[in-house]
């Protein structure tokens, strides 16, 4: 599978898109694929704050749970609405539409402590 | 003994394919110092030595003659259809529906009581039970814990005393504090819940305000008042409520309840001494994922039939694990499908009938004993087919009519204690007028 | 095609007798309409009696229900004839697998036979009438069987007093956590023991208890044997454990051969060891956890003393404590209050009353130590008749035997596929084996879900299926004892068959089941746009209200 250049990948598989002070954050191809068919997300209410590899909501498919764990701290500033009546965005579309909060990032240094596109298609390719 | 199947010979040659000697080889990882030292299990017996011993045991019994004794059960009528389908084996030895292919006659009949339970309560979305309605409502009220945030709740005197015990139970595990909202039970009172009494329970901190409806005391609750208290401060209104009556009293949708539960056992469920019962729970539908218990969907198969599948699993025990819901696994599916056969036998009519008549003879019953000077209505508050009655000497006289094999109802005080001299009396439609005429009688006589 | 579209009138396997949707104006097929599509105005199975002139005349003198309270819209029950009802039912009834149609070896949930005597003995109307708040003079008999099943229980078990009011498994997990969490807020270390050790291959219900009590949970590791890893064990407990909660033998159906050490570790750190019996048909008077050391510990008398699964219970979960917790079990228990305890054992073994004997339930409040109750009444007595006839059928030696060749039928599963699939803890097992499809599904792209449903189309349930959760790819087989060696033969035989086809035509695998009454069904959709109660149809105006 391709894994965009433009963000950096998390160990729990969440990826991170930085946009000026801001990021998207969403779920990786490989997690949806791992989790199969996505029916529910619990996402995290505009204005909360969430913190670097803490659980900051739920994903649900027909027979698996899953923390979402947050690949940086931040504010969110918007949750993607569409994954309430449309939870299959997250499978047909992972890193894109299917993206699944926009954060304010607290301290873009933490960043540094996730892997590039090459080291978690290494990461995962192991597993 | 023949409970298993197997001959001597089928035995060693099992044992030959194993590749053991004795069968005690394959117990020889239970270390010999924990093994078993005694097992003072009683022979073996024959069917016939089986029913002799059972037989035995429920002729100990001895079946009231006449009985207005509810309190929590009651003797209904079960038509005889509804055993004739719980009795199908192919319901009754089957497990949980896990391969939806071969358990779609389980499956489809637990949509269908979830169907009939949100038609009888006017809710949105009904679970496939629990195990009574203590522990429904129980587990209704930690419902409404997750969904405030808040960790107090407050219950009525009215809700049953056995109900508001095991509330407790359940309640002194995640730490819920409970408060008691008083009714009125002086001389000449309603009976009701304080509606009062209930505003100023529901502060900011409480999760919810469960309320019994007909009340323990058999009165009627004024539920949209206290809709409106349990609400005014952003809590939830959880109504326990008999769902016979549910045939003639308001649907709890439409006076404001959030969670409604019932003790399911009068729809088509044998007294049994205590169990098994029927938990019923019905909520909104935005209330789904913290709905404990298991719950039916409809869908397709790729041939596009309709099919029935158990969904929303991920809020249960097996998946979510340590953050579920509930633990509840096992609950009253046959029990559940009784209540279904139940309430499709006797349609609306029928139900209705069953509701107004047992409300009639509890009319009859107090009216033939205020007539004879025995008793008086204890609440001023309307009732429907339970009702407590004011009897001089209630605890002497109710010991005395058992002797002569006639339960005059419950005896109010043990539980509360200002209801002395206080007899709860129940009617249903297997009350006839010669069972009113004989408790008149023998009340009467022990004076 | 018009809207109503038919079918032919059973599928292959003879099950399931196709009905058409007389109201589908799309191309959904019914294999059985609802309640509520044969629901015609009118129609009536059953009628009850109108009250008496003389009691409506008295009744009318009292206050009627006031119109305040009286309901607005009628419930839409159906309206069905009995002879529907019936057919309504029984064609449901067959598009279930069940034990008595066929092998149901459904791993960790003990499908054995349900001896038709228990039903019997349950719906005996001396039994099946008894209200459960009718004076104890009046319930003599009922109270005297829980007595004797409990002695019964306490005895099989090893402890030193049991609790029947449990109304299933989980809600016996529950009644024990929260003993243990009075037992030790009884010695003042309720805010410090606040941690329940549970091992990863533990049913789902062991850590969604112990929350339900307040407990944290910490997962504790298998060993490479499929026992418990006793070193990380040691190094999880501590002063702030409250229990550890261990099922015995595992859901790999493996007997904890360390357990000696783990009760003495569990013991040392002042925490309650606590045996999920779910397994218990595995080791009928062979060990007696009591007796061993745990101090608490639940039945299930739907898996091991036969009582009838019903679709999803009732079941019972009665639970066995240990003298250090008999001040906490919940209240009521029923009491032998006048009679030698021994001479109305002795007399009940002997099919007889003992004269001047007599039960009561205990009175409210008198034991002030009890967690309270858990439920109303006094437990599923209902299951109580089932397992005390069962338990008294069999006899002690019966029970043994029972142990024993559930054993036995394990482990010749276990050798009769050791080659078809992968045995990922190969040993000597208890009630159930757990084979790994992990092969299958590496090699040939076929699951352990697929397996499961082309086992389906040889008219036998499918064992569990990926539990436990630390086996890959699980299926996990109990044959139980009541299966004669032909279906256990049958059994080996089509899952030999599977793995062989799995090689040679997966793409009928991956796509089965194909006999069944319907095929895969879309869960996905299921979840994501939940339809959880019958649409009723809007009702149809007629022209001259539209007209109007």
């Amino acid at each position: 599978m391709s894994l965009p250049d433009d963000r950096r990948y998390s160990r729990e598989h969440e990826w991170i898109r930085p946009e000026g002070g801001e990021a998207v954050i969403g779920l990786t191809q490989f997690a949806v694929t791992e989790l199969g068919d996505i029916v529910y997300v619990e996402l995290p209410a505009p204005g909360s704050a969430m913190t670097q590899f803490q659980s900051f909501g739920v994903v649900e498919s027909v027979k698996a749970v899953s923390d979402l764990f947050a690949p940086a701290s931040g504010t969110v500033i918007a949750v993607n609405e569409a994954l309430r009546g449309q939870p299959e965005l997250l499978n047909a579309d992972p890193h894109g539409d299917g993206w699944v909060a926009r954060i304010a990032l607290t301290n873009p240094d933490e960043l540094d402590a996730l892997l590039d596109a090459a080291g978690y298609g290494s990461l995962i390719g192991a597993e | 003994m023949t409970y298993t199947p197997h001959t001597d010979a089928d035995r060693a040659a099992m044992l030959a394919a194993i590749g053991v000697a004795s069968v005690d080889e394959l117990f020889e990882d239970i270390p010999a110092s924990v093994r078993a030292s005694r097992f003072a299990v009683p022979p073996s017996l024959t069917e016939q030595e089986v029913r002799a011993e059972l037989t035995r045991l429920a002729g100990r019994n001895r079946p009231a003659e006449v009985s207005f004794l509810g309190a929590g059960a009651y003797r209904r009528l079960i038509p005889a259809v509804v055993d004739e389908v719980i009795g199908r084996a192919e319901f009754a030895t089957a497990y949980t529906p896990y391969q939806p292919e071969v358990s779609q006659g389980t499956l489809q009949a637990i949509y269908e009581f979830q169907t009939l339970i949100c038609e009888l309560t006017g809710m949105e979305v009904a679970s496939a039970s629990h195990y009574d309605g203590a522990t429904a409502t129980a587990e209704a009220a930690l419902m409404a814990c997750r969904l405030t945030g808040r960790d107090t709740v407050a219950v009525s005197r009215g809700v049953d005393p056995q109900v508001r015990r095991v509330l407790a139970t359940y309640g002194s595990g995640p730490g819920i504090e409970i408060v008691e909202v008083a009714a009125d039970l002086a001389e000449g009172g309603s009976g009701q819940t304080d509606v009062a009494a209930a505003a100023a329970a529901m502060g900011p901190d409480v999760a919810c305000l469960v309320v019994q409806q007909p009340s323990f005391l058999g009165v009627l609750e004024p539920m949209a008042e206290l809709a409106e208290a349990a609400h005014a401060n952003g809590g939830m209104f959880v109504t326990q409520v008999d769902p016979v009556s549910l045939a003639v009293l308001e649907a709890p949708g439409r006076y404001g309840a959030d969670i409604v539960t019932a003790e399911g056992q009068q729809l088509g469920i044998p007294l049994s001494f205590g169990g098994p019962y029927l938990g019923l729970m019905a909520a909104r539908m935005d209330a789904v994922r913290q709905l404990p218990g298991r719950l039916v969907g409809a869908t397709r198969d790729g041939a596009g039939r309709r099919g029935y599948v158990l969904t929303l699993q991920a809020r249960e025990q097996h998946i979510r694990r340590e953050k579920a819901a509930s633990n509840i696994c096992t609950n009253q599916a046959l029990c559940a499908l009784a209540a279904t056969a139940y309430l499709a036998a006797v349609g609306p009519e029928g139900l209705e009938e069953v509701a107004e008549r047992s409300a009639t003879q509890a009319r009859h019953l107090v009216a033939s004993l205020e007539a004879a000077g025995l008793a008086s209505r204890r609440f001023g508050a309307a009732y429907l087919n339970e009702v407590a009655l004011h009897v001089p000497s209630a605890a002497l006289r109710h010991a005395a009519l058992v002797e002569q094999g006639v339960v005059a109802g419950f005896v109010l005080e043990g539980e509360y204690p200002e209801l002395g001299d206080t007899l709860l009396l129940a009617a249903t439609e297997l009350t006839t007028d010669d069972d009113v005429a004989r408790l008149v009688e023998a009340l009467g006589a022990a004076t | 095609m018009s809207a109503v579209e038919s079918r032919p009138a059973a599928d292959a396997s003879g099950r399931g007798a196709a009905f058409h949707s007389p109201t589908s104006g799309e191309r959904l097929r019914v294999v059985e309409p609802t309640l509520f599509e044969r629901s015609r105005p009118g129609r009536r199975a059953i009628r009850f009696p109108a009250p008496s002139a003389a009691a409506r005349a008295s009744a009318a003198a009292q206050p009627d229900i006031p119109a305040a309270a009286r309901r607005t819209t009628a419930p839409r029950l159906p309206e069905i004839h009995e002879l529907e009802l019936v057919r309504h039912f029984n064609r449901l009834s067959r598009l279930n697998h069940a034990i008595d149609i066929d092998f149901y070896p459904l791993g960790s949930c003990t499908m054995k036979y349900n001896p038709k005597l228990n039903e019997w003995a349950a719906r005996l109307p001396g039994l099946a009438g008894s209200h459960p708040l009718d004076p104890a003079a009046l319930s003599q008999g009922s109270l005297e069987l829980q007595w004797l099943l409990a002695e019964l229980l306490r005895e099989i078990g090893g402890f030193a007093a049991v609790s029947l009011q449990p109304a299933a498994g989980a809600h016996g997990e529950l009644t024990g956590m929260l003993m243990a969490r009075a037992y030790h807020r009884s010695r003042g270390e309720g805010d410090q023991r606040r941690t329940v050790l549970v091992p990863d291959s533990a049913h789902g219900t062991n850590p969604a208890t112990a929350s339900m009590v307040g407990f944290t949970t910490r997962t504790v590791p298998s060993n490479a044997r499929g026992g418990i890893d006793l070193e990380a064990l040691r190094g999880a407990l501590g002063p702030d454990t409250a229990a550890l909660m261990l099922t015995n033998p595992s859901t790999l159906g493996i007997f904890e051969d360390q357990i000696d050490d783990v009760l003495a570790a569990v013991h040392q750190a002042g925490a309650i060891a606590y045996m999920d019996g779910a397994n218990l048909n595995a080791i009928l008077g062979r060990f007696r956890a009591g007796e061993a050391g745990f101090d608490v510990m639940h039945f299930n008398l739907h898996k091991t003393f036969s009582t009838p699964h019903g679709g999803g219970g009732p079941g019972a979960g009665p639970v066995g404590v240990s003298e250090r917790l008999v001040p906490f079990l919940p209240a009521p228990r029923p009491l032998l209050v006048e009679g030698d305890p021994a001479t109305v054992l002795a007399n009940a073994w002997a099919g007889r009353s003992t004269p001047g004997a007599r039960f009561e339930l205990e009175a409210p409040g008198s034991r002030p130590t009890a967690i309270g109750r858990v439920r109303t009444f006094t437990g599923n007595f209902g299951m109580h008749v089932r397992a005390y006839a069962y338990i008294r059928a069999n006899g002690g030696e019966g029970l043994r035997e029972v142990t024993d060749d559930a054993v036995v039928a394990a482990n010749y599963v276990r050798v009769g596929l050791a080659d078809a699939y992968d045995l990922p803890f190969d040993r000597i097992c208890k009630h159930e084996v757990v084979f790994s499809a992990r092969r299958q599904k590496r090699e040939h792209g076929v699951t352990a879900l697929d397996i499961a449903k082309a086992i389906l189309d040889e008219g036998i349930h499918p064992p569990t299926i990926y539990f436990p959760l630390i086996v890959e790819e699980a299926l996990m087989v109990e044959p139980t004892e009541t299966e004669t060696r032909e279906t256990l033969d049958r059994f080996i035989g089509v899952m030999r068959d599977i793995a062989h086809r799995a090689t040679t035509d997966p793409e009928a695998i991956r796509s089965a089941p194909h006999t069944t009454p319907v095929g895969r069904l879309d869960e996905a959709t299921a979840a994501r746009q939940p339809d959880l109660r019958w649409s009723f149809p809007e009702a149809v105006r007629t022209d001259s209200e539209r007209d109007a």
